[in-house]
């Protein structure tokens, strides 16, 4: 086994692993109804392929890609099409969504599908396609489409493919759960993705604090011709950021602004490697993955096998929550997941975790004291930033000292947020400047065109005028011309000789009378 | 149903801002006991007194500046300024000195500037050196060590307090004062010859620096602050005791031992250097900081006036922490070193 290397910072925060009983695989069941929002990855948002009032089959596409960074969506069981409007979506902007309405008829009939039988002998072209059209996108959260991802072998030289089941927040054990029970799906997913990408070697990456993960992955490699390996390291908080554990396993750093690829790697969630390999070798496309329902709140916590759609309060009721002591409804974990306002939300592609624990288990936060400049939040951050820095910037919005303190570097981990003593929300400051450096970027580009704009409209004003008096100015010259060329052509002239003409007529005729 | 919608992330370790002050103060027990051991109950007095009007004063800026003082108060930084304050200022000094210092600690130190977190000084050394410049002789006062003179008892320690100028006890220069204005004696012969002297520097001084040493290797191992800024500070502060060393000449400035075990050494060391507020802020920049006032106590302490340095060289290197901070920020991830220092 090659050794590991340490990173800057972390944190160990009360793992919390054991309430939700890893490493067995509950069923949720069919809801009546699923809501499935077109969103559910990074990119834009599937298009649509279905109206209200149709009849569909578990495995029907119900609507396609749209455009490269997109991903299909599949129905996931039989049913019909009650509505397409926009509804409420897990989403940290908890703002509503175009989903479809899914109402189940309780047959759950699928679509015939089928595999291919050696996904050796496929061009890694043909896998891709098979990806795309199963409708996978990343599961560890970010949900990026995976066959996107996997395009950056055209791009770059690569030659490691990470299987990410660090899961290093706490409480969640959905791909703890998914390695113990399905390794050899997880391994064969990795060899299919190695090979579309064309890298000669796969590491499982397992953190230390899942030993029945850990054998079971290690038995699954056993099998294998070699050219994968499980590796495990010690447990700490963000290690399965994907940049950390890159320098974990490799003692290599992303370059700021970079890709993994960058360096030749690429990183997989487990979910999205058995997710790969059903689709490949089964035919099948993503239509549910296992969700850990989890926090003290829930008298049946668990590892849930959840169709896509189906809403949190269906689960709620499933595992038995407990409203009394709660007033928290988080998806994802306790340090990156994001407050739920309503249960009325579906589970989506990136949802690995419903996490709804007692006030006395996670408490509303107090006010915040002020910062003391202790450093705890230096020594916790994992990209080795000044939090404590990059706060009083943020608050001053100073966005010079910002770029400098290389804000953008920020992951987002919470480590910070985590161990202040003064309880400021660091990562939600974080958050804004971002948005504010983004927003005066972008700001400052309307105003490089809208400059721009004006300055050619007034070159070709002024262009304009001066066309004009150098017509004016010719049209005199040409008249004065006219005019010194013979006086009889003068009209002034002339009319006041007819003038006078008329002048002397009238006097005659006067005098006669 | 509604639920709360509160930022990420969701869960928080247990460490308070509250708790970090609780654990200062706890930390300064063992200095303190030795503190009273060797020179009698002043020092206790005066932190008993001196928190009193800390709060009191604390209290007061906070309504003046329209802020609810009870959270403020309930953080317990004014109590660790105060009692920091207190421990450096000679045991048995009356009332109106301690309340000056406290008033200019607090308000001059850090509500001039927006209190906790704002202050660009260390509130207790401000407070320090007001009263070292305005009162120079109540403050070179100090109470001759047990063993050397008789320790005052509580009623007495009262009275000095209370009654101004009513302390007749007995006072003898410190080491450090010795040492500076030696001119004849070789240091072994200092040692033998000189009462004030113990076994590796002033009789009582080098336990009150022993017991205080103990106190920051707590604060340490329970992760209060970082290693860097006390030890860079012991090792400039050694390195250059070593070089003046002069094999124990007469013209010697002390050894490493006597300077690491003399006067505000350790106290200084673990309790003042560290303050993060007014200090610098990265681990790099805090091991530059703590070098800087090590080279500064030695040279203020060999070739300066005052009876010990370390209220001058924590300020003077106050104002340059902001500056340390711009060169020496850590290297980001996915950052080369070089870059960074061209920018």
């Amino acid at each position: 086994m090659n050794s590991v290397f340490n990173i800057h910072g972390g944190i160990h925060p009360e793992e919390e692993k054991h309430l939700s009983n890893p490493g067995t695989v509950l069923d949720a069941g069919l809801p009546p109804s699923l809501v499935l929002p077109l969103s559910q990855h990074i990119g834009k948002p599937s298009s649509l392929l279905v109206e209200p009032g149709d009849q569909v089959l578990g495995g029907q596409l119900l609507a396609d890609a749209d455009g490269m960074v997109s991903v299909p969506l599949h129905a996931p069981t039989s049913g019909t099409v009650v509505a397409i409007e926009p509804r409420p979506v897990p989403h940290p902007s908890a703002l509503n969504n175009l989903c479809l309405e899914l109402a189940c008829d309780g047959e759950d009939r699928w679509v015939a599908s089928a595999g291919c039988e050696d996904w050796r002998a496929e061009t890694p072209e043909s896998l891709i396609a098979r990806i795309r059209a199963a409708g996978i996108a990343g599961m560890g959260g970010a949900g990026f489409p995976t066959a996107v991802k996997l395009m950056a072998r055209d791009r770059l030289p690569l030659h490691t493919l990470i299987i990410n089941g660090t899961e290093c927040e706490p409480y969640i054990t959905a791909d703890d759960t998914l390695m113990q029970v399905d390794a050899v799906g997880i391994v064969e997913g990795a060899q299919i993705l190695a090979y579309i990408l064309g890298v000669e070697q796969i590491l499982l990456a397992v953190e230390d604090n899942k030993p029945a993960a850990l054998e079971a992955m290690q038995a699954a490699v056993k099998a294998t011709d070699g050219s994968c390996e499980v590796m495990t390291f010690p447990t700490k908080y963000p290690s399965g950021g994907e940049k950390q554990l890159i320098e974990i396993l490799t003692g290599q750093q992303v370059p700021a602004g970079g890709l993994p690829a960058d360096l030749g790697i690429v990183c997989q969630n487990p979910g999205t490697a058995v997710a790969a390999r059903d689709a490949i070798c089964l035919g099948k496309p993503l239509t549910d993955r296992i969700v850990t329902l989890t926090g003290r709140a829930l008298t049946r916590p668990g590892n849930y096998r959840t169709r896509l759609g189906t809403p949190i309060e269906y689960l709620l009721a499933i595992a038995g929550f407990d409203p009394s002591d709660n007033r928290r409804l988080i998806h994802g974990g306790p340090m990156m997941g994001f407050a739920l306002e309503s249960a009325a939300v579906p589970i989506v592609k990136t949802t690995n975790c419903i996490l709804v624990p007692t006030e006395q288990e996670l408490p509303t936060p107090p006010a915040a004291q002020a910062c003391i400049r202790c450093g705890l939040c230096a020594e916790a951050c994992p990209a080795s930033l000044l939090p404590q820095q990059l706060y009083w910037y943020a608050r001053a919005k100073d966005q010079e000292q910002l770029e400098r303190h290389h804000l953008a570097d920020c992951i987002e981990c919470g480590a910070c947020s985590w161990v202040c003593p003064s309880h400021i929300p660091l990562v939600q400051y974080y958050r804004a400047a971002k948005g504010m450096m983004r927003e005066s970027k972008s700001e400052k580009i309307r105003s490089d065109r809208s400059r721009d704009r004006f300055e050619a409209r007034q070159e070709r004003l002024e262009q304009e005028t001066l066309a004009r008096e150098a017509q004016r100015a010719a049209r005199r010259a040409a008249a004065e011309q006219k005019a010194a060329e013979g006086g009889a052509d003068d009209p002034v002239a002339a009319a006041i000789a007819r003038a006078k003409a008329k002048k002397d007529n009238a006097s005659d005729k006067g005098a006669e009378s | 149903m509604s639920f709360l919608r509160i930022t990420s992330p969701h869960g928080h370790s247990p460490l308070s801002t509250t708790q970090v002050m609780q654990a200062v103060l706890l930390a300064t027990l063992p200095g303190i006991a030795v503190l009273t051991w060797f020179f009698g109950p002043g020092t206790i007095l005066n932190i008993v007194f001196g928190g009193l009007l800390a709060l009191a004063f604390e209290a007061m800026a906070l309504r003046l500046r329209d802020r609810n003082p009870k959270p403020y108060l309930q953080d317990y930084s004014v109590l660790v300024t105060s009692t920091l304050l207190c421990i450096a200022l000679p045991p048995y000094a009356p009332w109106w000195l301690i309340a000056t210092g406290i008033l200019s600690a607090v308000i001059l130190g850090k509500h001039v500037f927006g209190g906790l977190g704002y202050n660009p000084f260390n509130p207790a050394m401000v407070g320090y050196v007001v009263l070292l410049i305005s009162f120079p002789l109540q403050m070179s006062t100090w109470q001759a060590p047990r063993g050397l003179g008789e320790i005052p008892g509580v009623t007495e320690s009262l009275t000095a307090l209370f009654v101004p100028a009513s302390y007749d006890g007995v006072t003898m220069a410190t080491p450090l004062d010795i040492l500076r204005q030696n001119k004849g004696l070789l240091l072994d012969d200092l040692f033998s010859n000189t009462p004030q002297f113990g076994q590796w520097a002033g009789v009582g001084w080098e336990w009150v620096n022993i017991a205080f040493l103990a106190g920051g290797a707590w604060l340490i191992y329970r992760g209060i602050f970082t290693w860097h800024a006390p030890i860079a500070m012991l090792l400039t502060l050694g390195l250059c005791a070593a070089i003046g060393f002069d094999s124990g000449s007469s013209e010697s400035g002390g050894s490493p031992l006597f300077h690491w075990l003399s006067g505000a050494t350790m106290f200084g060391a673990f309790f003042i250097v560290t303050d993060p507020v007014s200090g610098a802020t990265s681990n790099r920049g805090r091991f530059v900081f703590g070098a800087l006032v090590g080279i500064l106590l030695y040279l203020i302490r060999v070739a300066g006036n005052y009876p010990d340095a370390l209220a001058f060289a924590v300020l003077i290197l106050n104002f340059a922490a902001p500056f340390i901070d711009q060169y020496t920020r850590p290297v980001t991830y996915g950052h080369k070193p070089t870059k960074e220092e061209d920018q």
